[in-house]
């Protein structure tokens, strides 16, 4: 494949950098300084310095054994994201945009957060280089996401409610773009998604890409080949594409990315961009979006905050379109089976996110020989989601009514 | 030469500054909407920018957010806003630019949108997130059109990207005078005189200054550095405030007299 994005942060037809005049120069500015630390070996050293003394790196391949052997087909990996500092993926591209942003001599960062896993990232860096914090986050997700919330206040960040549209993901990420159009001259913006105008879907994938290349280390080592597939969540889609992008070259790798099918593609309430989307320009960027004829967004929905997004990053629409990787869905009640699953088999909590992964896995599974391998990229730790587990079983946590 | 050439032109044998208008359509609307455009030439305004209603007005404050939500509410899509235009242009005669975000427009097509706007008399379009870089998926249909590329240009912008963007500009230069989001601060004067002082320095094309701009005071002080004066949010706040009298269209017909008023006698500095 290609090296992509071209110059102008185009992925095919996809990307591109839709944006107000006043923050143009300011992407110009990034893309620039991004180029110029991903060339300067200190730069790399400390990113990678902070991933492995900070952040706990590298993860682990874990093999499931007990899932593997009750789905009775592939063996089946995790990749543990969910061991990083902060209990997610999202701390890999948070400490590489707060370095960058130390770099450009920015002291204020904001975010938009969805599940509040990127929230709590951008915090913890934002702690950690003496920065200012803001995270903008709808209310909504402040609602069901409180344990997040609390931490990134504990941790010393600001914490604005958005009350707009759905109060979740899409409307925090306008809020968080109105704020950086007004304060665009000594703030940096954290985007935690491979999503947003050029130079985001390139850097967030850059800084995410650690995920794939251990794994592909891990898997040689473990098994002395490549795995048959990988199968990540999609929202936005940094995970998935921090697992697939050092596999893209791989074509006997199957790539998965599960979108969250909410309540049913057929409901309307869903939030499968690539699915059941079509061709939009949302957030700096054209990708697949939920839309309507005229071409106004869709509110999304999901069980798992982190992927009720009507919209996804440039570059799986590109992958989608030219069949690189396969895009499909699950619904919310499978995603909360998968999860209890994955607790009390392996014991291990994930995120409501993560589940929609696992619970296309085990679908997929039985139906492969034994030999055949699947990694599961387990991209966030689900303590977090303690409430809506609570909220779907009627009150208790373990599931009994 | 088209109406926006022509409008300019007028104006300068007046020595008269331009009043440029924005209501987002549908608000509160549409009906509202098309008895206001006439009030508003009637009553002086000599450009229109008319707003399409988008669901996430990255670009907005909260006034024109509002309006937005509430024109997307009852039904006001591109299609009949274009629908309305084509309905007025018998009996009005200023230019009238569409202000809309992108994907509206690319969700129709810009082949069938540069049909439909320029078969309904649209001079203009101005789209807030279509910077030059992305812009000729657009224009190979607008530009043939004969539709107007009008683009921004913000304080943020630098000297190198100013002549970038101007040179791909056409119709006029519209210069946002504040940092940051639609009708939320007053410009700052000697900042904007620098600023359109730069832009004059590359372009032939007329500029106009908006963001914030609210009382005749201001426009009086904005227009003498400028060829003209953008009054957005202030129009669409006071059709907030008016929603359900029936002194709606007369108001707002005396407001933007108060403002033509002010650019009227200039003293160009």
């Amino acid at each position: 494949m290609p090296s992509l994005p071209d110059r102008k942060g185009h992925f095919g037809i996809f990307g591109g950098r839709y944006v107000a005049e006043t923050i143009m120069p300011a992407l110009t500015e990034l893309e620039a300084a991004y180029r110029a630390g991903r060339k300067d070996k200190a730069f790399r050293d400390e990113f990678h310095d902070y991933l492995r003394q900070y952040s706990g790196r590298e993860t682990p391949l874990y093999l499931a054994r007990n899932l593997t052997e009750k789905l009775g087909g592939a063996k089946i990996y995790l990749k543990r994201e969910d061991l990083n500092h902060t209990g997610s993926h999202k701390i890999n591209n948070t400490l590489g945009q707060a370095l960058l942003a130390r770099r450009m001599g920015k002291r204020r960062v904001i975010a938009e957060t969805g599940a509040g896993q990127h929230g709590v990232a951008t915090a913890t860096v934002a702690a950690l280089f003496g920065m200012e914090c803001r995270v903008f986050m709808g209310e909504e997700d402040i609602r069901r996401q409180a344990p997040n919330v609390l931490r990134m206040k504990i941790l010393g960040a600001e914490v604005v409610p958005v009350t707009a549209g759905s109060a979740t993901l899409k409307d925090a990420m306008n809020e968080a773009m109105r704020h950086w159009v007004t304060h665009v001259r000594d703030t940096f913006y954290i985007i935690g998604s491979v999503a947003g105008p050029h130079p985001y879907p390139m850097m967030v994938r850059d800084f995410q890409s650690v995920i794939g290349r251990e794994t592909r280390r891990q898997i040689l080592k473990q098994e002395g080949r490549l795995p048959d597939c990988i199968i990540a969540c999609v929202g936005g889609g940094s995970n998935a594409m921090g697992i697939f992008y050092p596999f893209r070259n791989d074509g006997d790798v199957r790539l998965i990315g599960v979108e969250a099918a909410g309540l049913g593609i057929a409901t309307g309430k869903h939030s499968a961009s690539i699915s059941a989307g079509s061709v939009g320009v949302l957030h700096g960027s054209k990708s697949y979006l939920l839309q309507d004829d005229g071409g106004q967004i869709h509110e999304a929905h999901s069980v798992a905050a982190g992927l009720d997004y009507p919209g996804v990053g440039p570059e799986h629409s590109y992958f989608k379109k030219t069949g690189r990787a396969d895009y499909v869905s699950v619904e919310d009640g499978e995603a909360l089976a998968a999860f209890r699953t994955l607790c009390t088999m392996e014991g291990i909590i994930p995120a409501m996110e993560s589940s929609h992964a696992i619970a296309y896995a085990m679908k997929l599974a039985p139906t492969l020989e034994k030999d055949r391998i699947i990694v599961i990229n387990l991209s966030g730790r689900g303590d977090k989601d303690a409430g809506i587990i609570a909220e779907s079983t009627g009150g208790a946590a373990d599931g009994t009514h | 030469m088209g109406r926006i050439e022509k409008t300019f032109a007028a104006l300068k044998r007046k020595g008269e500054k331009a009043l440029v208008a924005y209501i987002t359509a549908g608000y509160p609307d549409l009906e509202t909407t098309r008895a206001l455009i006439p009030a508003l030439e009637k009553a002086g305004v000599d450009i229109l920018e008319v707003g399409v209603p988008f669901s996430d007005p990255t670009a907005d404050g909260p006034v024109i957010q509002a309006a937005s939500q509430a024109a997307l509410k009852n039904g006001t899509t591109l299609s009949r806003v274009l629908d309305l235009i084509a309905g007025l242009r018998g009996t009005v005669g200023i230019p009238l630019v569409l202000f809309s975000y992108y994907n509206p427009i690319f969700s129709m097509g810009s082949t069938a949108f540069a049909r439909r706007a320029a078969e309904a008399g649209v001079d203009g379009v101005l789209v807030v997130d279509l910077p030059a870089e992305e812009s000729a998926e657009l224009r190979r249909e607008t530009d043939p059109a004969g539709i107007e590329f009008i683009s921004l240009v913000a304080p943020t912008t630098g000297g190198e990207r100013v002549g970038k963007v101007v040179k791909a500009s056409s119709g006029f230069i519209y210069y946002i005078s504040v940092t940051g989001v639609t009708g939320t601060r007053g410009p700052e004067l000697d900042e904007t005189r620098k600023s359109v002082d730069v832009i004059r320095s590359m372009t032939r094309l007329p500029v106009v200054v908006g963001f914030g701009v609210s009382t005749p005071e201001q426009a009086r002080q904005i227009g003498s550095a400028a060829d003209g004066v953008v009054v957005g949010s202030a129009f669409v706040k006071l059709i907030g405030e008016k929603t359900g009298s029936p002194d709606l269209v007369s108001d707002l017909e005396t407001y933007a007299a108060t403002l033509k008023a002010a650019l009227r006698r200039v003293e160009t500095t």
